[in-house]
């Protein structure tokens, strides 16, 4: 299994300079950022570009504002949705018809956006070769073809291997409910 | 975490639906903004030193940064030009 860093740790990196925590940092949270805009606010793309880019720019230049470093994920959650109410009232006063979807209906898919980083976070704990494989079929829509083409096995056993692989985040998921919950 | 008790595979594949990549030039962009934000305190630290390079920055500003022999990237360009309009 893979070696997890914590949302603090890997932001206390960050603060002290460490040239690949940035890097990391950015990876870890782009896919949620990037959910948040198209998701929770159907930014058109180049909308969604431009607030991806100010919100990694500014997570930047305020990281060191952040009160607790565990809150990093729902200050950036925050930070974008903000970005993506400025972005969508601008929009409205050239085209009236770019509404701001209602705040419950945002509500309810960053709920939903935080379950999908803790099973994330689960995959990256069991790691490869299931992180590629179910990131390869769930997240970039690959076909079995595809996938069996790229890590080199039978197309025949992805399904197999995918049945394996969500069993191993599922128990991951238990054993991180088990250990979360007070005794 | 909200809930993580109980999701069976069908909804654990149905989350990670959610995530998708973001495109690579975006997060190639964004892992870049140290050396665009170094890139930006350079040209700023010039641009308060040279009254020239501020006019030539102000006249069309991502020829200047180019001319410079920086990367007018959106951060560097967009910050920039806020420095400049407070100015």
């Amino acid at each position: 299994m893979a070696v997890e860093q914590t949302d603090a740790q890997l932001v206390s990196r960050c603060r002290a300079g460490d040239p690949a925590a940035w890097n990391e940092f950015v990876e870890r949270f782009s896919r949620y950022v990037y959910a948040i805009c198209g998701r929770g606010f159907r930014l058109a793309q180049q909308d969604a570009e431009d607030v991806f880019q100010e919100v990694f720019a500014r997570a930047y230049e305020r990281l060191s504002e952040l009160r607790s470093d565990d809150a990093v994920r729902p200050w950036l959650a925050q930070l974008t949705r903000r970005l993506c109410i400025d972005r969508l009232r601008l929009n409205a006063r050239d085209t009236p018809s770019d509404a701001e979807p209602d705040e419950g209906e945002v509500d309810d898919v960053l709920d939903q956006l935080d379950d999908a980083m803790a099973v994330r976070a689960a995959l990256d704990k069991v790691g490869d070769p299931c992180r590629e494989i179910l990131d390869s079929f769930f997240c970039r829509d690959e076909s079995y073809r595809t996938i069996g083409d790229r890590l080199d096995i039978p197309a025949g056993t992805i399904a197999s291997r995918i049945s394996r692989c969500l069993e191993k985040v599922r128990t991951e998921l238990d054993g991180r409910s088990r250990a979360s919950r007070p005794s | 975490m909200r809930l993580m008790n109980g999701f069976d595979e069908e909804q654990i594949g149905r989350l990670l639906r959610l995530l998708p990549p973001a495109p690579e030039g975006w997060v190639r962009a964004a892992q870049e903004l140290p050396a665009a934000r170094a890139t930006l305190d350079e040209l700023v630290a010039r641009a308060e030193q040279d009254a020239e390079f501020r006019l030539q920055l102000r006249a069309d500003l991502e020829r200047a940064i180019a001319a410079a022999g920086y990367d007018p990237s959106p951060f560097v360009v967009s910050r920039l030009r806020r420095l400049l309009e407070e100015v």
